[in-house]
Formats: C-alpha cells, structure tokens, sequence
C-alpha cells in the first residue's frame, strides 16, 4: 500500500515537473536554441533570406579573418568597451558611496539618477545627437566659452568613439548605481563602527570594508556593463547617419553584423560575423569569472 | 572635537555638491530636449543659443504628431509590453518552480538549457528567428513584436532562486493532504513570490520598450512600429528639423516615464532585487 503510494507520488512529481518546465523549455528550444545552430548553419552558406543557402564551406570564416573592415570593427568595440565600462562603474561606485551617506533627499537623488533607464534610448540618442551637434549643439557652445574650439563628436572619427562612451556612461550610471547602492545597503554597519574604534580613516574604510563586502554585486554590474559594452548596437544606429563617412572607422561589430544582415542582405556571411561576436564575449566573460577569484569576496 | 565637526561638515559639503553637479547632469538633457522642442526653427539653430525660448511654439508638437501615427506607436508598444510581461510571469513562474522543487528525471539537463540561453547574447538568435517570423507570414504584426520574448530564461532562473531557498517543510502538510504539486504551487508558493514577479515584470517591461534592433527588423510599416523604432525612423528625414525630433522624443518618452513615476519604488527595488538574485 505504502510502495503503491510512493510510486503514485513520485509518477505525480513526474508528470507537474514536466508539465510546468515545458512552456519555458519548448520556448527557448524554438526561439534560442534551435536558431543558435541555425545560425551557425548559415555560417556555412551564402543566403539572402528568400532562397534555400547555398553551402560555401569555410568561405565566410577565410573572409572573416582577411577582412580589416571587421577587424577594425572588433578593435572599435574593444575601445568602446575599455572607454565606457571601468570608467561607468568607478562613478556608479563613487555616487552609489555618496548616496549611502545619510543625507536629505536621497530618493530624489535616485529617483534623477535612474531617469535615462526609463526612457526609451532612441529618445536619448536623439537629444544627446542633438546636444553634440557640432554647429549648433549647446555643449559646442558652452565650450567656445571656455575657449575650447568647435569639436566634432559625432563628425571627427577620433571623436566618435569616446562621444557614445560618454552617452553611455551617462545613461547607465543610475541602472548601476541602483544596484550597488543594494550591495552597499547590505553591509552590517557594525564592521564599520568596529573600524571606528580602530581608528580607520574614511579611505581605509572604503578599501578594507566597502570594496571587498560590496565586490559580489561590483562583478554583477561589471559583467552586465561588459556584455552590454560589447552588444553596443542602438546608439551608432541612431546618433550615426549611414552617410557619415566616419562610421566605417568607427562601426562596432554589432553594428557591422546589423549591416550585413539586414541592409547588404548577405546573411550568411552575418551568421559568421554574430559568431564571432559571441567568441568575444565569451572570451571575456571568462575572462572576468578567472580574474574574479583574486577580488571578489563571497561569503 | 569641533575641528572634526567641521572636517565632517566640509566633507558633506563636498559630497552634496558633487551629487547636485550630478543630478544636474542627469536632469540637462531632459531639459534641453524641451526647451528645444519649444523653440522656433530659426531659434533653434541660433548662436548663441537661447536658454529659453523667446516665443513658446507648439507647433512643433504638432509636426511631430503629423510626423509619426502616435497613437499606433503608444498602442504597439504597450501591447508588445502586456504579452511580454504576461507570457515571461506565466512561463517562468511554473518552469522556475518545477525546477527548484519537484524532482523528475532529466531536470539538470533541462536546466542547463535555461542556464546556456542566459550566455548568448539575443543576437545570435536575430537572423533564424526572423527567418521564422518571415515565413510564417508575422511580419508587421504585434505577434513578431512579442515573438522571440515569449519565455524568458532570466526569468525562469529568477524564480528557480526563490522557489529553491523557501524551506521544504512548507508545503509537506499539502503532500500529505494529497495535494499536487501544480496546487500547492497555485495556492501557496504564487502568494509566497510576489514581489518576485513584481520585480521580474518590472525588469521585463523595461527591457521590452529598451529594445530597438528586433522591432526596427520585425516591423518594417510605420503603423506598426513601437515607439523606439518609430523614434529612430526620423534619422535622416528630419535630422535638421531639431524642434520637430525633439517633440517627437519628448511624446515617446511619457509611457515608462509615467509608470516609473507612479511605482517608483517598485521600479528601484525590482531592479535591486533582480541584481541581488542574478
């Protein structure tokens, strides 16, 4: 009787665990995993989308590794990534510090600080193109104040890189302040009222407290900002214009597979492109889970 | 004694300026998008340009209204928001669940698929998924919006976090009850998530209205655009025109914003919340 009702039970469990996980598990099969290898079908093929893909073999990788265009574009996003995400996290750290601080106003303060997160980027790309615009753009003009000369943020290619940086690091500083301020609510405030006692200074206490109690979270937002650093499409489409004849030296490579795929159409060659994406990040994700060990303090 | 007082007062001085430069920054462009949009076109490319404007226009919001078929734009994306939020809560939900209590053959193996999906990064999917939109004829309709967000592995693993760590004796009374494992999900372990959900819709909705390069593929008629790629659409045709962009930002910006306003809270500590878990 007591086996029967094991047996019942467990057939039960069987049934709900296959039943509940299917939804999310057929879902992703069909919209994730099965277009994964898809993808790195069509990475074997020359395809426009319309007819069945011709099998070129390793055509698209040999033309990979011999094309500058791409490789310029790998080195443009590598930059924009070293420009935005060490520099974006240090200040989210610094103010999310400064917040922590018992001070009036500090939900105002996160409420302002937040605010780029809830607007659409499209919205933000336009008014920050508008504020670089180099001839009639109000930061232009602020800086002829101080006697700096018309500067081409969006025009000079030198330039352009560390102008979406900058954009980026301006919208994405409350998103990951938000969560550090989190990390930094959690530490017992007893550690520091022991380091009190001590006799440890306001920077001891932020090296020897702060950065190890708050570094599970500090890797969290360095991860995130990473990933999202490398996928850096929506702000060149928008803010660079197909005509300006700087996107070429400054293009990313998200931005390059978006070009191949859908506007030369050469999908196959795209296919290869994404992959190659996909290798980058990777590479760097791990990257930082090995370096992680030597920093981030787990409980 | 007092002279640390006023090293300490000296400090909050210099912490309360910093983040009022910052708040400041925060707050300019939002600012300057406005004033623009008030302006005239000849005073918009004035030099030096007005602080504020010497004429208040409206009719570049008018212009931009014409510019754009708003209400289709609101329509889409509050839609493309809705099915988001409703399919990722249903489906992670009962998949995070099944994944963090009910043993069953093969779950691992299952689970790893949500874990490897969570690494790829959404464009690597973009090409196959749209090929599948295209051939099933999808293409232009809220249905291709919604497609490729329909599950969410973020969300399952969100939800398998909290199922995992409520203790187990909780629902061994229903067990021995004889009640299933789909019920005692439905009437104790749904209640328990809450905030879960709350923070789970929160961090889907925003990243739907975020998302540009899917809507800009999947839906190439303006009509059936979301406000983002509809925004992006007005690159080169009215690139000059900065009043009439600027009006245009200005009414696609009120959606979220108005949500965010109203569930402030939420908002901040949904995103905490999903930080902390993920």
């Amino acid at each position: 009787m007591r086996v029967k009702s094991v047996n019942k039970q467990k057939a039960s469990n069987y049934f709900w665990g296959y039943v509940m996980s299917a939804p999310s598990i057929i879902g992703l099969m069909i919209l994730n995993i099965i277009p994964f290898f898809y993808t790195i079908y069509l990475s074997f093929t020359e395809s426009d989308g319309l007819s069945a893909p011709t099998f070129v073999g390793v055509e698209n990788f040999t033309r990979l590794a011999s094309d500058s265009e791409v490789w310029l574009s790998v080195m443009n996003t590598l930059y924009y990534t070293v420009l935005s995400v060490p520099l974006g996290v240090f200040l989210s750290l610094l103010f999310a510090v400064f917040l922590n601080n018992k001070i009036k106003g500090v939900s105002i303060y996160r409420t302002i600080y937040f605010l780029p997160m809830v607007v659409a980027p499209a919205a933000i790309a336009m008014v920050w193109k508008w504020i670089l615009n180099s001839q009639y753009g109000i930061l232009n003009f602020l800086l002829s104040k101080l006697g700096i000369d018309n500067i081409g943020w969006l025009i000079n290619s030198k330039m352009i890189i560390p102008s979406l940086a900058m954009v980026t690091i301006w919208s994405t500083l409350g998103y990951n302040l938000i969560l550090i301020l989190a990390g930094l609510k959690n530490i017992p405030e007893t550690y520091y009222e022991a380091a009190d006692i001590d006799g440890a200074n306001g920077v001891r206490k932020f090296f020897h407290i702060t950065i190890p109690l708050v570094s599970p979270m500090l890797f969290f937002v360095l991860i995130t900002s990473l990933m999202a650093a490398l996928k850096q499409f929506d702000y060149y489409y928008i803010m660079l214009d197909p005509s300006n004849p700087a996107i070429d030296k400054t293009q990313t490579i998200l931005y390059l597979f978006y070009e191949y795929a859908f506007t030369i159409n050469e999908k196959g060659y795209a296919s290869a492109i994404v992959l190659l994406a996909f290798v980058i990040i990777m590479v760097f994700t791990a990257l930082q889970f090995w370096m992680q060990k030597k920093w981030v303090h787990y409980e | 004694m007092a002279r640390l007082n006023q090293k300490e007062k000296i400090n909050k001085l210099i912490i309360h300026t910093i983040i009022i430069i910052g708040g400041l920054t925060m707050l300019f462009p939002f600012a300057w998008m406005i004033i623009t949009a008030l302006k005239s076109y000849g005073e918009s490319i004035m030099i030096p340009p007005t602080l504020f404007p010497q004429e208040i226009r409206l009719d570049n919001f008018q212009k931009a209204w014409n510019a754009l078929p708003f209400i289709d734009l609101y329509t889409n994306t509050l839609l493309l928001i809705f099915w988001r939020v409703f399919f990722a809560l249903v489906t992670s939900s009962m998949a995070g669940y099944a994944f963090g209590r009910i043993e069953f053959p093969g779950r691992n193996v299952l689970f790893s698929i949500v874990l490897i999906q969570m690494m790829l990064p959404p464009q690597i999917f973009i090409v196959p998924q749209y090929l599948m939109v295209a051939k099933l004829g999808w293409l232009n309709s809220i249905t291709a919006l919604v497609f490729p967000g329909l599950v969410s592995a973020f969300g399952t693993f969100l939800m398998r976090q909290f199922y995992k760590g409520i203790p187990k004796d909780i629902e061994e009374a229903a067990i021995l009850d004889g009640c299933n494992h789909f019920t005692i999900f439905r009437k104790i372990m749904l209640p328990l998530s809450k905030n879960n959900l709350v923070a789970l819709a929160i961090f889907t909705a925003l990243f739907a209205y975020k998302e540009l390069m899917w809507p800009l593929i999947a839906n190439m008629s303006l009509e059936k655009m979301t406000l983002s790629s509809a925004i992006a659409s007005l690159k080169g045709q009215y690139d000059t025109e900065f009043p009439v962009v600027m009006s245009a930002s200005f009414i696609a910006m009120w959606p979220m914003l108005l949500l965010y306003i109203v569930f402030q809270k939420h908002f901040i500590q949904g995103i905490a919340f999903t930080g902390s878990k993920g």
